[in-house]
């Protein structure tokens, strides 16, 4: 390969300070705070009604309806999923580990005038009963831009890659 | 009440209807333990479909000591030390896969499916020195059942089928959910809790913890599924003692044999479109088959010491130490043409729903186990009760002792094996 082609090759990569990315990774944050704070009602309407929300076991597939995931939610699942968080009956969201996470490392995969792709670094730390847990992960949200400006963001899929997604990890009372 | 004093011998801390709380906490008992039970008996270490192919292996453990399972060329299965016979490096850290055999990373020592040493690098320093033939990695015996491969590190323990017994019968009905098809391993969620491995192996048995740590998951589903398992006041759902530890939980007892069918009763509705999808493939009397086993069958088998065979996945613990425990859930279906594909992703999403570290499921059972835990640290020599129902416990025809599904039968005859297998002679 010729240096132009290898020059032409490598797409000019997108700013962080992309109008557009930085929609994008305010949602982001957003979302971050309300899984911090247990709000899952409102992390909930972040979501298109079409909207994934994904916790993949293989590190190496897109294919999630195939494959055993930790977590698969299309809108109906996440709909019960935010019930069993906040109804009071699961012993283990009851007593969940407190958490603060921290998303950063982003990088914008691809932007249009609608949709931005972004892949970020997650590490989040969740305590309980004199225990630190850390989760490590890579994410990518496919955000789905408001023409209505940013109140109308909305996350379209949400895929969450442990690094140790392969491992035992503890089973969790909170959301990653 | 304190009836264990300190030097109680281990066999002496279960009576039958209690046990010392120190089982759970003394790391003595669990030093013997890994020795008396784990390296003592069969534990289950792979299902035939994750080696479905001459050299396909798996890596996993027996008790404490990490293994390798392999499917040699020659079709047979094998279970070796994942040790090296040089200076005890590992000599394979991939979880599975496919190798021709296993090359050692520090001196390239490499071994064959079977585990025998094949070459050493630089092999004159070694002339006089040592036999190749006699540093084949250290083999366990390996024998399965229905599909199920187990691994000893004893010689001279019984055979598998007479150490499964009378469970034969039930790994047989198990594998009925595959709806004329045999049974393979879809995937598997992993998780580890803060809590000694007998906690789990009670669980599996806990047909009385379900309504209540379980209320989440049963409000989460479909009022079919929720009535499917509400065994509580079901005379008909009974818990079976099998001998050797083993016990059997029918929590659906007309799911028992998934064979005996009288058409009377209706698929779930949650299932229609699903059926309409297989009518295109199977007959009606083949999706029948294959949409009532779609949560299993309507029991979980408990095998001592290692392996739940439950409802519709495994549930495999493995200990760590004497406070940490890693679980395994299983996922399978049945392994056939491709047009089963939508059923096989339908059985992965009732998985995801309950199992898994994420499921609405587990992580309340791994939150009552981790109290359990802490809460028997407080005066260890207290009782642990699994007495329950045992003033109704009957012999059945079969002359396995029975009581009710929520009873405490299957963990008595868990702690009666237990026993047995700790006693010093
Ligand atoms: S330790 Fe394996 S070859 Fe040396
Ligand atoms: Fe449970």
């Amino acid at each position: 390969m010729t240096e132009a082609t290898a020059a032409a090759a490598v797409a000019e990569p997108v700013s962080t300070t992309d109008p557009m990315v930085a929609r994008a990774i305010d949602l982001v944050w957003r979302e971050a705070e309300l899984l911090d704070r247990a709000d899952y009602v409102r992390w909930n309407e972040l979501f298109t009604g079409d909207g994934l929300y994904v916790v993949p076991i293989d590190p190496d597939t897109d294919d999630f309806e195939n494959t055993l995931n930790m977590v698969y939610d299309d809108a109906r699942m996440r709909e019960l999923r935010v019930g069993r968080m906040t109804e009071g009956y699961a012993i283990a969201a009851v007593d969940a580990a407190r958490t603060v996470r921290t998303v950063s490392r982003f990088v914008p995969d691809s932007v249009s005038g609608t949709e931005v792709v972004l892949r970020s670094a997650q590490v989040l730390i969740a305590y309980k009963r004199r225990r630190h847990d850390i989760w490590a992960a890579d994410l990518t949200h496919r955000v789905r831009l408001s023409a209505d400006g940013p109140a109308g963001d909305r996350i379209a899929r949400k895929v969450v890659r442990l690094v140790d997604s392969e491992d035992a990890v503890p089973a969790a009372g909170f959301l990653l | 009440m304190n009836q264990y004093s300190d030097d109680t011998a281990p066999a002496d801390l279960v009576a039958g209807d209690h046990v010392a709380g120190r089982l759970y906490t003394d790391p003595d008992i669990f030093e013997r333990e890994m020795t008396a039970i784990f390296e003592s008996t069969w534990v289950w270490v792979a299902h035939e479909s994750e080696l479905a192919t001459p050299g396909s292996f798996k890596s996993t453990h027996v008790g404490r000591q990490p293994v390798i399972v392999t499917r040699d060329r020659k079709n047979n299965l094998h279970t070796m030390l994942n040790r090296c016979r040089h200076r005890g490096a590992s000599v394979c850290e991939k979880p599975q896969g496919r190798a021709n055999g296993f090359t050692c990373p520090y001196h390239a020592w490499s071994y064959g499916l079977d585990g025998t040493l094949r070459g050493i690098p630089y092999p004159d320093g070694y002339e006089g020195v040592v036999e190749k033939r006699e540093l084949s990695l250290r083999k366990l015996r390996t024998e399965s059942y229905g599909g199920m491969v187990f691994a000893t590190l004893d010689e001279d323990v019984e055979p598998l089928a007479d150490f499964l017994g009378d469970a034969k019968l039930w790994i047989d009905r198990f594998m009925k959910q595959g709806g004329g098809y045999p049974i393979k391993v879809l995937g598997k969620h992993q998780f580890r809790f803060k809590g000694n491995w007998k906690i789990q192996l009670e669980n599996t048995t806990d047909g009385y913890h379900f309504p209540i740590v379980h209320r989440s998951w049963m409000a989460s589903v479909d009022a079919e599924t929720a009535d499917m398992m509400s065994f509580m006041t079901d005379p008909e759902a009974i818990t079976h003692d099998l001998g050797h530890g083993h016990s059997v939980m029918q929590m659906v007892p007309g799911h028992a044999d998934l064979d005996v069918d009288d058409g009377s009763e209706p698929l779930q509705g949650r299932f229609d479109e699903l059926a309409a999808e297989l009518a295109k493939s199977f007959s009606d009397a083949e999706v029948r088959r294959l949409l009532r086993a779609m949560h299993g069958t309507g029991f979980n088998l408990n095998l001592f010491p290692n392996v739940a065979m439950s409802s519709a996945f495994f549930r495999v613990l493995r200990p760590v130490a004497v406070d940490e425990t890693v679980i395994e859930h299983i996922a399978i279906g049945p392994d056939g043409p491709s047009e089963l594909d939508p059923l096989n992703r339908e059985r992965l999403r009732i998985h995801e729903h309950f199992q898994g570290p994420f499921g609405f499921g587990t992580p309340d059972d791994a939150e009552g186990w981790d109290r359990v835990q802490r809460g028997a640290r407080a005066e260890p020599a207290m009782p642990i009760l699994v007495n329950r129902g045992s003033a109704r416990e009957k012999t059945s025809a079969e002359g396995w002792p029975t009581s009710h599904v929520t009873d405490e039968t299957g963990m008595r005859a868990a702690y009666n094996q237990w026993k047995r297998m700790m006693r010093d002679d």
